[in-house]
């Protein structure tokens, strides 16, 4: 699939709460991703980044503005866009294969066509030994690339990532990082990738967005200049520390 | 990879579960040998496996067992298919749980002895009112499990198959089947061996036939062997049903092992 546009137009989410106090959690915010564009979402936590990818997921409405995929507003879940959470969540009565050929399954791919598709995969994921192992049976890092391989299949021309890495080991999450930048450089989906991690962050993106506290608004966009194709030794750059310096600060103020 | 973990037995440990039936046999043999009961309260091992024998012969033991089993495995079935829709119902919809639970505790807490006669009164003395009693005691457990399996399904789950555009189909069958079925199938193992205790009490109030039929009309008679054989063979039935059911729970569940 093409690679589609994501963005978001003065977009806001409000709760309730009982009693009838209003709660503002997330913008206003704006931002426009350029299809194509890695981008990383930084910010306090609780600033509402997992609700924003929840948004432009179509998993939950905004209260005001708009969320957009190619262009258009999102009122259900866009069939452009894969979505990897932070947790694997996985289904541990499938198999890893029948774990990565699901959104295949539900979209009506034939059986063949599925195998086919998963095993072109695994061996790229590092999963080529596992293809009929449990969940159960598998490490983190392991459930996290079959969670990667299950939005991949897909073809997305967006990827929305929730922390996806988030409760690997450093060098795990590193190592999946450049995999999935790997990936991306073959495909060139969008990609907007929340993360708390800085380092990843700069590591990773084309472009960082920084969200100030709670109700999160765009307090910063930064670019990251740094040549690709990336690799481990780009982190003891000068430009490398003086950009997650900027990202560090802009946080800091946000 | 499947059943590689469960270690094998060694052979000495195969014979640990029938040391207990063993004991419990030369006990029994000891006190009738002792004579302090007379032979109608508590008969000797060989009168009830003579009068099993006999019973065997004259066709009356597998006439009864079938009769009471065939009502047993029609109230598991009308019982498990009506709670799990009806839990299905109350699971998806809080106005229907907010209608049902209160009746549905009420019931639940009732013993089944207690409206057994009813169920006699209005559904005759023939099988219906077995088949009707082993479904109602069968029904409460089997919702319950039914209504907890569903809520059990993880949300990250539905909102990741949200997410692929999933049709309310697939999200039944892909996923809220799999993920409630070890809970359902906990049910459905508690739900046989009541089933069978239903069709007893049904027999106990009234009937023509039957295992609980059986033990009343020789208890009349004071015929205790034959109270016994046919208690075993209820025994009998519930185990083998129970074990049934755990067959099934270890090929679906094969990925929990």
């Amino acid at each position: 699939m093409t690679s589609v546009s994501l963005a978001a137009q003065q977009l806001t989410i409000t709760y309730t709460l009982p009693g009838g106090r209003s709660l503002p959690a997330l913008g206003p915010i704006t931002f426009a991703i350029p299809a194509g564009q890695f981008v990383c979402l930084v910010g306090p936590s609780g600033c509402g980044k997992s609700t924003l990818v929840r948004v432009l997921a179509g998993l939950q409405p905004p209260t005001g503005g708009a969320a957009l995929v190619a262009d258009q507003t999102v009122t259900e879940p866009p069939p452009e866009v894969g979505v990897m959470f932070q947790d694997a969540n996985l289904m541990p009565w499938r198999t890893v294969e029948d774990n990565i050929a699901l959104p295949l399954e539900l979209a009506g791919v034939s059986r063949e066509e599925r195998r086919y598709a998963v095993h072109a995969l695994l061996p790229k994921l590092g999963l080529a030994d596992f293809a009929h192992a449990y969940p159960g049976d598998l490490s983190g890092g392991m459930a996290q690339r079959v969670a990667l391989g299950r939005v991949l299949v897909q073809r997305p021309g967006a990827l929305l990532l929730d922390e996806p890495f988030g409760a690997l080991d450093a060098l795990t999450r590193e190592q999946i990082g450049l995999d999935l930048l790997e990936f991306w450089r073959q495909e060139q989906q969008t990609i907007l990738m929340v993360t708390h991690d800085i380092h990843e962050a700069v590591l990773l993106s084309d472009r960082i967005l920084v969200m100030s506290r709670r109700p999160g608004r765009l307090a910063a966009d930064v670019a990251v200049t740094l040549d690709r194709p990336r690799a481990i030794a780009d982190t003891y750059h000068e430009t490398f520390g003086q950009i997650a310096a900027s990202v560090r600060d802009a946080i800091e103020r946000a | 990879m499947k059943g590689s973990r469960r270690e094998s037995r060694p052979a000495g440990r195969a014979f640990v579960p029938l040391l207990l039936p063993v004991l419990v046999l030369l006990v029994w043999q000891v006190i009738v040998s002792l004579g302090v009961y007379p032979e109608f309260i508590i008969p000797s091992p060989a009168a009830v496996l003579a009068k099993f024998v006999d019973v065997l012969r004259d066709g009356r033991l597998l006439a009864n067992t079938w009769v009471t089993l065939s009502q047993t495995l029609a109230g598991l079935i009308i019982g498990v298919a009506l709670s799990v829709l009806l839990g299905y119902a109350i699971a998806k919809n809080r106005l229907l749980d907010d209608l049902f639970s209160p009746l549905i505790i009420a019931l639940q807490s009732t013993p089944v002895v207690a409206y057994a006669p009813l169920l006699v009164i209005w559904f005759g003395s023939g099988p219906t009112s077995k088949v009707v009693t082993s479904a109602l005691i069968v029904f409460f457990p089997m919702l319950m499990n039914t209504v907890v399996g569903l809520r059990s399904v993880p949300k990250s789950l539905r909102d990741l198959m949200l997410s692929l555009r999933a049709t309310p189909w697939q999200m039944f069958i892909h996923l809220e089947v799999p993920a409630a079925l070890p809970v359902l199938l906990g049910g459905l193992k508690v739900s046989a061996t009541l089933a069978v205790i239903g069709s007893v009490v049904g027999e106990f109030v009234s009937a023509r036939a039957g295992l609980g039929w059986l033990i009343n009309d020789a208890r009349y008679n004071y015929d205790t062997p034959l109270v016994l054989v046919a208690v075993l063979m209820l025994a009998v039935i519930a185990r083998v049903l129970y074990a049934a059911v755990g067959l099934v729970e270890r090929r679906m569940l094969a990925w929990r092992r």
